[in-house]
């Protein structure tokens, strides 16, 4: 393995573990906070409950994302310190102000964490709720810095030079809001559908049903209509990525060639030797349509492209149609569950019901995966995009697949821990957790 | 602004220094307590940082974000010629945090796998602040080489030095002494407290001995570092203070006031940090040669600098009074 592939392979691991990791920890806290809303209003102590084995949860993702946004912090500049030393200046602004909003996150979770029964109930109602709220903020602006690789913004670039900086315009690049939208929507549903099908797991076998049908009601609510909402915010980021990043948009469609009436594709398999794709079925004037509103106008396909900007057109093409297709899924099944709610309340108790949801405990993140596949792997040559190659920004040290191997074990190692400590947690909710 | 940047930079180091620091100094302790004491200690321990853990950790990131915001050129040849000691703290940071907080959140409390916890805890927090203490003797040993074409050179032996060690080990031993200090303010009776006084009088001897070697390793390696500390007016009057201040701590303590001398715990390491690094400021790393890298010349644009210094000052407004109540409120409900 050499140098560069094993940066790459370390970083896309890093990145993998981590937005697992923080997903769950941006969203579970809004979880907490609404049953803890509902222990304040209700009195019912199985909410109480439930936000107490949440708040558990929470404490174990915060720590293991927190730890692995710090490996981050350092790996960028471990693995790529010819591109931090020119971008960190440039997109560096939401990484200052995320350290703000992580700080805050963590200082009002040792409120939460430890304040049951030493505050005012609303004060520390209120800090989980802050958890939340700064939580998710820690993500758009992540995000927002991942943008501006996307779409680089607020500088000059004239001959090899980075001039006239502007830190904001970089922040707000003509790709931070639909990357930012996506990405928060994708959290929500994600983690709502992951939280709901572990509790629906335990509903079907007949495990404290009161506790788990009361959490899996409210993660499969957040689910729901973020899985509702995904496909519209979908529509801007291809919208847009068509526009700023033809090549990767081209991968994504496995579109090789440009020519009016571009059709959609769904499915197949691409044959970059004889620029075709085999197996698919081809919707005509749909791409068009979908990237232009009109089904006549071109698609830039990835003739247009020389060869050595661009990137691997198969993985980015499955990662794609994986994430559309586990999305299609999900706002099915999300649908399925609201039209329940209000016409078929009796569906909600059987057991093909629970099965279907049961299922989709992994699909989200599995689309999460994709989609930064998409994002990630679909910018390739480029770590900023047209600006710098990321063959240019590796490290000079030699020997790094060691490092990438040790990584592996330790993300690893993290993952198996977690699993095993969420395991117990659910093992323990009768003996903790029973009302009696 | 950039000075405004510089205090910050500053100030997150040292107080990841002194609340991160003992919480690894925590863990040293556990790892020096005898079997049959380890779970009192853990006890105290949990009660004194449990609610203001994840936040003591977060200066760490601040003080990143600031370098590879301000300073990329320093972050990233930071990053490049100590990759593998930075790669070792990070290794440290994560068993430590992580293992912390399965021990308190496994909903089972097993012997075998509170057993595993401890271990990891125990040992990274010792391996943690010792690479990072050799990384910052590091920067400032002159050992790190960009012109060096062999491997060893280049990224084994700009950190693996004598000076660099000893400055890893010194910054142990103030670490455990830190915690040792908070910990008796902690401490839920007679018996810690006489403990706790006892490991605190250890490592307090541990870090005079590995500072001595600081200054040994120092003429080896010909690091002027008596030069720094002892020639200008500053330095010498820092080193006298943080002396002054150790001997007014040790008779509070037998006074047994176990509250106060935890500010001159921290005083100290303060004006450690002071006496060395003012001789040599803005100089933060100094290169193989006598090339220096400065944060006075090698910064980001100016106007990347103003942004950072608002967001900065700005955080600090959200951040600070939380932060405080936070650590008052627990404080407060303890007694």
């Amino acid at each position: 393995m050499n140098d560069f592939i094993a940066a790459r392979s370390q970083m896309a691991l890093s990145l993998g573990f981590h937005i697992i990791y923080s997903c769950i920890g941006m969203v579970m806290p809004v979880f907490m906070a609404i049953s803890n809303y509902k222990w304040i209003k209700t009195k019912d102590p199985v909410y109480k409950n439930i936000t107490q084995a949440w708040s558990k949860g929470v404490a174990i993702f915060f720590a293991t994302g927190a730890v692995s946004g710090t490996m981050l912090s350092f790996e960028l500049g471990l693995l790529w310190p010819k591109f931090m030393a020119h971008a960190g200046p440039i997109f560096g602004m939401p990484f200052s102000l995320e350290g703000v909003a992580f700080f805050i996150e963590a200082i009002a979770l040792g409120f939460f964490l430890y304040g049951w029964n030493r505050f005012n109930q609303w004060f520390h109602w209120a800090t989980g709720i802050v958890v939340g709220v700064s939580g998710v903020l820690s993500g758009i602006l992540v995000v927002s810095a991942n943008s501006w690789m996307n779409s680089p913004a607020g500088f000059d670039f004239v001959n090899g030079q980075y001039l006239n900086i502007s830190p904001i315009k970089a922040m707000f690049n003509a790709a931070w809001f639909s990357e930012a939208l996506h990405m928060t929507i994708a959290a929500f549903a994600a983690t709502g559908f992951a939280v709901a099908g572990i509790h629906a797991l335990m509903i079907l076998r007949k495990k404290n049903v009161n506790f788990h049908t009361k959490a899996f009601k409210i993660a499969i609510v957040f689910g729901a209509v973020a899985a509702i909402l995904q496909p519209l915010s979908g529509d801007i980021s291809a919208k847009g990525a068509a526009r700023r990043q033809p090549a990767k948009s081209a991968a994504m469609e496995a579109n090789f060639h440009t020519v009016s009436y571009s059709s959609l594709l769904i499915g197949g398999i691409p044959d970059t030797v004889n620029k075709k794709v085999n197996y698919g079925i081809e919707i005509p004037g749909l791409l068009s349509f979908l990237v232009y509103d009109d089904f006549k106008t071109p698609v830039t396909g990835l003739d247009k492209i020389p060869q050595q900007d661009q990137p691997n057109v198969p993985v980015t093409h499955y990662a794609f149609q994986l994430m559309v297709a586990i999305g299609m899924f999900l706002l099915l099944i999300g649908l399925l569950y609201l039209f329940a709610l209000w016409k078929k309340k009796g569906w909600l108790i059987k057991n093909w019901f629970l099965k279907l949801f049961i299922i989709a405990t992994p699909l989200g993140f599995i689309a999460v995966e994709a989609g930064w596949t998409v994002t990630e792997v679909g910018r390739q040559p480029w770590i900023i995009q047209g600006i710098m190659r990321t063959s240019e920004a590796v490290t000079p040290m030699p020997g790094i697949q060691y490092s990438f191997y040790l990584f592996t074990f330790v993300y690893f190692t993290l993952s198996i821990a977690v699993v095993f400590l969420l395991n117990r947690q659910i093992k323990m909710v009768p003996e903790l957790y029973d009302v009696k | 602004m950039l000075y405004v940047v510089i205090i910050f930079l500053f100030f997150s180091i040292l107080l990841y220094f002194l609340l991160g620091g003992a919480d690894f100094g925590a863990g040293i302790i556990e790892l020096f307590t005898s079997d049959g004491n380890k779970s009192r200690t853990r006890r105290t321990m949990y009660q004194a940082i449990g609610p203001i853990w994840e936040a003591n950790h977060m200066w760490l990131i601040i003080a990143v974000v600031i370098l590879f915001v301000g300073f990329p050129v320093i972050y990233s040849d930071m990053c490049t010629y100590l990759h593998i000691p930075l790669l070792i703290m990070l290794m440290g940071i994560t068993a430590r945090g992580t293992a912390f907080s399965f021990r308190n959140y496994d909903a089972i409390k097993d012997d075998k796998m509170q057993a595993l916890y401890n271990h990891i805890f125990v040992y990274s927090s010792f391996v943690t602040p010792l690479f990072l203490g050799i990384t910052a003797g590091s920067v400032i040993s002159r050992q790190i080489d960009p012109g060096a074409t062999d491997f060893l050179t280049a990224y084994v032996f700009s950190w693996l030095n004598w000076f660099s060690v000893a400055v890893g080990f010194f910054t142990v031993a103030l670490c455990g002494f830190l915690a040792a200090i908070y910990l008796i303010g902690d401490a839920n009776d007679q018996f810690d407290v006489k403990r706790f006084t006892k490991k605190a009088v250890i490592m307090n001897a541990a870090a005079v001995g590995f500072g001595g070697l600081v200054f040994l390793a120092a003429e080896v390696e010909h690091v002027h570092l008596a030069y720094w500390i002892f020639g200008n007016p500053v330095s010498l009057v820092a080193v006298i203070a943080a002396s002054l201040s150790l001997v007014l701590l040790w008779y509070l303590l037998s006074k047994g006031k176990t509250k106060v001398i935890r500010i001159l715990a921290a005083f100290q390491v303060t004006m450690i940090l002071i006496a060395v690094g003012y001789r040599h400021f803005p100089n933060i790393i100094m290169i193989k040669g006598g090339n220096n890298l400065s944060l006075l010349k090698d910064h980001a644009p100016l106007n990347t600098i103003d942004d950072l210094g608002w967001a900065l000052l700005l955080g600090s407004l959200l951040i600070f009074p939380p932060l405080i109540y936070l650590f008052y409120s627990f404080q407060k409900k303890k007694e």
